[in-house]
């Protein structure tokens, strides 16, 4: 990547070699990953576009925007509300968590046995290697799991935090909790952004974030013809991708691709061959640039056709009712769809499991890959009732387990092919 | 030997590498080479300048055998496979395959059929495989072959909590610092990795007869320890290391599942 932006990382105070080593990485990486693909479409020249520039242009955007007095809120998780940040005219940026980068530095304040990617967001911070952070006014975290909560606490030390109560089940009294919260944080955000939210702003934003969710929804829907048209790594890129990148460009750009997927699907043109077994991803979140698994994966004669994931179907399933005229109407519509996320952090979590089900007879896969990331509690316990109820369904189920890490890519490698050579 | 209608299966694995050669239906050659720190040379060494039809690599290093004889007709299968497929065809019964390998445990569920209906194996780390047990015959100087008898000769069963490998160490230095007899140390120590292997078992709904293979299959302190825990016997081939190689060539010769039960006992071509 060019120098051009030294300047701009020197301003916002990055470890300027430590990161430029982090690039260098980071583009090898995408490149044995991505780019070696054959048969890609030409629309993905965007998010490679994205890719390229993902610590340049993107963020010379966000300082611009700062410079015209816009905020910059980060988050963690998609129960935070976009919404109501797109509301009071501030951006909202996923953050950086899926690179183990600063794993050293978090280990010095978390300890060692915490989720990779909490030690990621903490390392990232305290290695000063990542230029969103560094661009946010505010940090929003959740109560999702204990390790989150707590990091927070330590994160705060760094950097300005604010955290949302999460609900832990779906009975009227969550609703409730969740509904304060949700006006509490939109107290927030007009507090710091010194803006007051109108309906007709936050009806505005509803209509946006719902149609990112849209053509997402699409380029799932397309994805899944057979034969496959595209990769489920190219797939995962877009989810990843809609975590930070500008909203209307974002929709519009996967809007082309989705347009070009369209006629390739039209052609029965795979990317594949068509025996190629058809797999899902379920489980924890993979965050920029967590590639491992899907590489592995795709790697051992199989192919992604599902992410059930926060960073995939999670994220992207439920639309918000767009129609309220009131705020109470509004802040109604977003409680009913963000309580509706089938996070395992809650209990009971049914909804999941029927999800999970559905999902994969939908998509007619051989097999579910669950991927959980190491000292992730809920997702692990979760995943024993995953695998009974696929195996309920007659659906094979391999249960991962791994961080950020490559030691074990061979033993996963062993694992999953031999998972491929079971369900072929 | 120069024959071009035998079939090789080569199973390269942390601690040892297996070459069976059939030619047929007969198991006409088989031969094992510790891996050393320079896999290829020792498969070198094992081919001989033998020229097969194909050859079928499993183990850690297929893809790297995969990739360096490319004069050679090579496909890999993964270890679960080829263990699936070696045990079924030498005991056409068996249902749960048990490999305790140099750095790695599976557990393969057959179907009624014979098809690998689930697997579990090891985390990352060795605990719990044959590593495990090498390091801490290291450790109480004793011949890693002869451990398992010595392990045999203890009079009490102590309880080994780590499984790790390091800290299991430590555990054990204890104890003799304590004055407990190292063949007692020695079966704690069996007794620890078989309880962590008979719960994968339990995991993947073992079903019997079950096959232990791998090279800790010739230990009989890890066989005795494993049918009390069970409760019942096991299988053990006469060879249990080479059921991987064996496998391999299986898939090579297109012997699928299902195979015709009559042929060779490796035992009895030997």
């Amino acid at each position: 990547m060019s120098t051009t932006y030294d300047a701009m990382w020197e301003q916002l105070n990055l470890d300027l070699d430590a990161h430029a080593g982090l690039l260098q990485v980071l583009g090898k990486f995408y490149g044995d990953i991505y780019l070696s693909q054959s048969g890609r479409l030409q629309g993905m020249e965007y998010l490679d576009f994205v890719i390229s520039e993902v610590h340049g242009l993107r963020i010379r955007e966000l300082q611009e925007a700062k410079a015209a007095g816009r905020k910059i809120v980060g988050t963690f998780c998609v129960f935070v509300p976009e919404e109501i940040v797109l509301a009071a005219d501030a951006i909202q940026v996923g953050l950086c968590a899926g690179a183990e980068a600063g794993k050293e530095a978090a280990e010095k304040v978390l300890p060692r046995n915490t989720c990779a990617l909490i030690k990621s967001f903490v390392g990232f911070k305290l290695s000063r290697l990542c230029p969103y952070i560094e661009s946010c006014d505010l940090v929003v975290g959740e109560t999702t799991c204990d390790g989150k909560k707590k990091a927070y606490e330590i994160f705060a030390d760094y950097t300005p935090v604010y955290v949302m109560e999460i609900p832990q089940m779906k009975q009227a009294c969550d609703r409730d909790l969740w509904r304060a919260e949700m006006l509490r944080f939109k107290d927030k955000i007009e507090e710091v952004t010194e803006k007051t939210i109108t309906p007709a702003k936050l009806q505005e934003a509803i209509r946006l974030v719902n149609s990112r969710r849209r053509v997402l929804q699409r380029l799932n829907q397309l994805r899944a013809a057979h034969p496959v048209p595209i990769s489920g790594r190219d797939v995962l890129l877009a989810n990843q991708i809609s975590f930070y990148d500008d909203p209307v460009r974002f929709t519009d750009s996967i809007g082309k691709l989705c347009d070009e997927l369209e006629q390739r699907v039209g052609a029965g043109q795979g990317v594949v061959p068509e025996e190629t077994p058809r797999l899902m991803l379920s489980g924890c979140p993979m965050a920029i640039p967590n590639w491992k698994l899907p590489y592995v994966i795709e790697s051992s004669g199989a192919v992604v056709v599902g992410e059930e994931s926060c960073v995939g179907t999670r994220n992207t399933r439920d639309l918000v009712e767009e129609n309220g005229a009131t705020m109470d109407a509004l802040i109604e519509a977003l409680v009913d769809r963000y309580m509706r996320i089938d996070c395992a952090c809650f209990t009971p979590n049914k909804e999941r499991l029927d999800h999970i089900v559905e999902m994969a007879r939908d998509l007619r896969v051989k097999g579910v890959i669950h991927y959980g990331l190491s000292f992730c509690q809920p997702y692990a316990i979760e995943s024993f009732k995953v695998e009974r109820a696929l195996k309920a369904a007659g659906i094979p189920m391999l249960s991962i387990e791994t961080d950020y890490g490559m030691e074990d890519v061979e033993q996963l490698k062993t694992r999953v092919e031999a998972f491929v050579e079971m369900v072929r | 030997m120069n024959d071009l209608s035998s079939v090789a299966g080569i199973d390269i694995g942390s601690r040892s590498i297996e070459l069976v050669v059939f030619e047929g239906e007969s198991l006409i050659r088989q031969v094992k080479a510790p891996t050393t720190f320079d896999p290829l040379a020792q498969c070198e060494k094992l081919m001989d300048g033998m020229s097969v039809k194909q050859i079928v690599a499993t183990g850690y290093g297929r893809k790297l055998f995969a990739d360096s004889f490319r004069d050679l007709k090579v496909t890999a299968i993964t270890e679960i496979q080829a263990y699936a497929l070696g045990a079924r065809y030498l005991f056409p019964e068996a249902r749960t395959v048990l490999d305790i390998g140099g750095q790695d445990t599976k557990v393969i569920l057959l179907a009624p059929h014979g098809k690998v209906a689930k697997f579990e194996m090891n985390d990352r780390c060795a605990a719990g495989t044959g590593k495990f047990l090498e390091f801490m015959a290291t450790a109480l100087q004793i011949p890693l072959d002869e451990f398992g008898e010595f392990a045999l000769r203890s009079d009490k069963r102590i309880q080994i909590n780590s499984m790790c490998t390091v800290f299991a160490e430590s555990e054990a230095t204890s104890l003799m610092a304590r004055g407990e007899r190292p063949e007692n140390i020695a079966m704690g120590l069996h007794l620890a990795i078989i309880q962590r292997t008979v719960a994968m078992l339990r995991r993947v709904g073992m079903e019997a007869p079950l096959v232990f293979a791998g090279g800790v299959a010739h230990n009989p302190c890890a066989r005795k320890v494993l049918e009390e825990h069970l409760n019942a016997s096991v299988i053990v081939p006469a060879e249990p290391d080479m059921v991987g190689a064996i496998g391999a060539a299986l898939h090579g010769m297109g012997k699928g599942w299902g195979l015709k039960p009559t042929i060779l006992h490796p035992a009895a071509s030997n």
